[in-house]
């Protein structure tokens, strides 16, 4: 009984202090994960792991999934979902890399050959492409309601199903090297190109949704929708524009893949769907809507490329990387959800 | 009315940086209502939750029929006899009127549901709370009175021996109040104590045998209702006197600003073939508070709505300074200068895990912003305005909005338009739950906003506030407008007559 008395009677400042422990490691629990995960591997693979050419390569496999995911965020930052960003990343890449080689079929076009649009053509077509499926979705979304789960659902087998047809069920290769450039080149033979561009991404789309009246919007409708529309918002055009936000991104990822790796493949980008929420979701950011960041993002996406990269380098089969990635996915919200409570 | 059933003593519980409860005593007789009153976060709720097994508290006991008891979840007080009746409602929307009530304790042969047994059962409790629906009528298909009764008829249901009900009376039509007090007496005849919070004083005075007050998460008295008074209840509970509850109207009202032409509106979510509004016409003028009686459902809030924009209209114009104008949205009417505070600020106005900064600013953050960026300085400036003057209570803007008690919450709803610097505002049930403090802090607030000139519709099931507030006073009735009354004409009996048909 004495003891609860004076437990009771703790200075406010200890408790305080207290708090504030328990929240920043809520905040930061994702990125100490990453550290310490780092730290693991490296010790583990003192030679190879912890190099700066290992580190890179790591991020560049991170890159496109990463543009992706920083789409995925603004999508459920408004509480709604896309399936069809693998889709979309195989039918942008396929159609630039089409437009840019000015045919299809492996038999069409010569390795090398270009029709003229040029790599900046390109990189826009791949991107358009992407748009258009965005605004597609978006529309059937915000203008006749349709639950996003169900459009981006047709709409990952749609566009997989275009994707087949354009490239006559197979890849469309062999491109110059001003095409490869983007997935390809490394700045100072050590940095990625494609690292670049992602993390320019992400600073963009930090930026836009911590200090810009859009970005505000964004979190209020994916917060109370309700609440938005009754404030004056144009919900509708919110929720439009982060399905082609979404889109363009996988477009612009679309085109990095097809870049980095010599060929536009009609299967790219098959599951990417699920690799990208986990990374939303693993950084925090509510898939009811409303509250996320997208340090968050950047954090689980180079979260699960370590995993995958460093246990690969212990030589464990990716059938046993799949269960730990799970397991993780699932440790993460769990984690999310305690401090989350306890906070409140 | 010897022995307590309910004693809890010296109950204390602190939250991290606050001191929620200390050393909080309650007792409840058999056979009493006893009202439970405080101000918005004076630890009422707190108590309450202990006590279900929501909260475990940090020191202290509570006996029940004269035996030491611990609660630590509420499955555990359900089966002791402890029933809480939450103010908002725990229903599963989806199940039937029989599963809500009997969930987890169905009636079974072999494990499966013996349906015959519980729809008797059910029917059982409905008659005897005068209820009118189907046991298997859906939930979500019910009004929000329905519901309420249904979770009484849930807490009958389990044979309890104390039954909190957490406001239950403030989603309840002036019937529907009068329904659930003979129902409450007649617990109380049967020995049951029954914990009431209310912030109705009036209700309180009229139900409750014995009232307990709470300040700052500690006692301040307990008294004999019969000799009590609601001036001295109040004293209590804020610490000083209040010398109104309403304050006095002075209008001058000027010209007509808004005016509504025949508006009419068939169909609802629930029935596509229900008239909502059948030809209503009013008007407000600059200056002037229009109170909007009616029943729940008659079709003030549907008017308010199809006026704001946000609802479709079969058929009626509005005029704007006598211009035919077109609002469909809510952005047309903010355009126009009009603001709408709703009626359930956490459902359809209030973005909880956001800041209060945010929340305030949400409809004006284009005025705040350069280039689509916002600009910190002058949100912040124009936020830190209007918590100053309608006094919020808050650590930071930046807190989250959530963390705030109801009256605050309001206030910040109430904010986010007054930044909009509206010649029309309408406020849906502007006090609803919350405390007198702020209460009479936003009635203050209308009768300086009608002095600046603002048109003001307020949308109100306290007949007392309408009654005190109103320069003109429209009655509502199954979607049409019934009466008109001036303040001078205007009298409790006549307004309830009109409400009611």
């Amino acid at each position: 009984m004495a003891q609860e008395t004076t437990a009771v009677k703790k200075k406010p400042t200890e408790t305080r202090r207290r708090v504030d422990a328990r929240t920043l490691f809520g905040r930061y629990g994702a990125l100490i994960f990453l550290i310490a995960l780092v730290v693991f591997f490296s010790l583990a693979k003192p030679n190879s792991f912890p190099t700066a050419f290992n580190l890179f390569n790591i991020m560049r496999q991170a890159s496109i999934a990463g543009l992706v995911a920083i789409g995925m965020t603004f999508v459920i930052l408004t509480g709604g979902i896309d399936l069809s960003v693998g889709s979309m990343v195989a039918l942008s890449g396929i159609i630039a890399a089409a437009a840019y080689k000015g045919g299809t079929g492996l038999l069409d076009t010569a390795a090398g050959e270009t029709s003229g649009v040029g790599v900046l053509g390109a990189i826009l077509i791949a991107c358009g492409v992407g748009l258009i499926c965005g605004l597609i979705q978006g529309t059937l979304i915000s203008r006749l309601n349709i639950p996003p789960f169900i459009v981006t659902l047709g709409g990952m087998t749609a566009f997989r199903g275009l994707t087949l047809i354009i490239g006559n069920g197979g890849p469309v290769s062999a491109f110059d090297p001003a095409f490869n450039y983007l997935g390809q080149e490394r700045i100072g033979d050590l940095v990625p190109v494609p690292v670049i561009l992602f993390l320019a991404v992400a600073l963009i789309a930090y930026i836009v949704l911590r200090f810009t009246q859009y970005g505000r919007y964004v979190y209020a409708v994916g917060g109370n929708p309700e609440a938005a529309r009754l404030s004056g918002l144009n919900t509708r055009f919110i929720i439009l524009s982060v399905y082609m936000i979404v889109g363009l991104l996988a477009g612009l990822g679309g085109f990095v893949l097809a870049s980095r790796l010599n060929s536009a493949e009609a299967i790219a980008g098959g599951g990417l769907e699920l690799t990208v929420i986990a990374a939303v979701v693993i950084g925090g950011t509510s898939l009811s809507g409303g509250e996320g960041r997208i340090s968050g993002t950047v954090l689980g996406i180079l979260l699960v490329s370590v995993l995958t990269a460093g246990l690969t380098q212990l030589n464990v089969t990716s059938y046993i990387q799949q269960i730990l990635i799970g397991f993780v996915i699932v440790f993460a919200v769990w984690f999310d959800r305690i401090t989350r409570a306890r906070r409140q | 009315m010897t022995e307590p059933i309910l004693k809890m003593e010296a109950i204390s519980k602190e939250f991290p940086g606050v001191r929620a409860l200390d050393n909080v005593h309650l007792e409840v007789m058999g056979g009493e209502i006893l009202a439970l009153l405080g101000e918005n976060g004076a630890g009422k709720s707190t108590l309450m939750k202990i006590l279900s097994g929501v909260y475990n508290k940090d020191s202290g006991r509570i006996s029940l029929d004269g035996k030491e008891i611990e609660v630590h979840n509420p499955h555990q007080a359900q089966k002791m006899g402890i029933t809480i009746i939450y103010q908002e409602l725990n229903l599963m929307p989806n199940l039937s009127v029989a599963e809500n009530i009997f969930i987890g304790r169905e009636p079974n042969r072999f494990r499966f549901v013996d349906w015959r047994e519980l729809h008797r059962k059910t029917r059982e409790l409905t008659t005897r709370l005068g209820l009118n629906v189907s046991p298997t009528a859906l939930v979500r298909n019910l009004s929000v009175a329905e519901q309420q009764m249904v979770e009484i008829a849930r807490a009958l249901s389990v044979e309890s021996r104390v039954i909190i009900m957490d406001e239950p009376t403030s989603a309840l039509t002036q019937n529907e109040v009068e329904h659930l007090f003979k129902i409450m007496h007649e617990l109380r005849a049967n020995g049951l104590g029954i914990i009431f919070i209310s912030h109705r004083m009036d209700e309180v005075f009229e139900i409750s045998d014995r009232i307990v007050v709470l300040r700052d998460g500690a006692n301040v008295g307990t008294v004999d209702t019969a000799s009590s008074s609601p001036d001295e209840i109040v004293r209590m509970m804020v610490g000083r006197p209040v010398s109104e509850f309403f304050g006095q109207a002075e209008s001058n009202p000027g010209e007509v600003v808004l005016e509504a032409r025949n508006i009419s509106k068939t169909g609802s979510t629930n029935d596509p073939h229900k008239v909502v509004l059948r030809n209503v016409s009013m008007s407000v003028r600059a200056g002037e508070i229009v109170g909007m009686a009616g029943l729940v459902g008659s079709g003030r809030t549907d008017l308010a709505r199809c006026i704001f924009g946000v609802d479709e209209r079969d058929s009626g114009e509005i005029l704007i300074h006598g211009v035919p104008t077109s609002i469909r949205s809510a952005r047309d009417a903010i355009r126009v200068g009009m603001g709408m505070v709703p009626e359930d600020r956490k459902l359809q106005a209030l973005f909880l895990a956001m800041s209060v900064e945010s929340n305030a600013s949400m409809a004006v953050l284009g005025d705040v912003a350069k280039l689509g960026f916002v600009s910190e300085k002058r949100e912040g400036s124009l936020v830190e305005g209007f918590v100053e003057k309608l006094s919020v209570r808050l650590a930071t803007i930046k807190q989250r909005v959530l963390d705030l008690s109801g009256g605050n919450q309001q206030k910040v709803v109430i904010a986010r338009w007054l930044a909009l610097k509206p010649r029309i505002l309408i406020m849906d049930e502007p006090t609803r739950g919350i405390d007198v403090g702020a209460k009479v802090e936003v009635h203050t607030l209308m009768h300086a906003l009608a002095r600046e000139g603002v048109a003001i519709i307020m949308i109100s099931s306290e007949l007392p506030e309408v009654l005190a507030m109103s320069d003109r006073i429209l009655v509502m009735h199954e979607g049409e407008l019934v009466g008109e009354l001036t303040r001078a004409e205007a009298t409790q009996e006549r307004i309830g007559k009109l409400m009611t048909g």
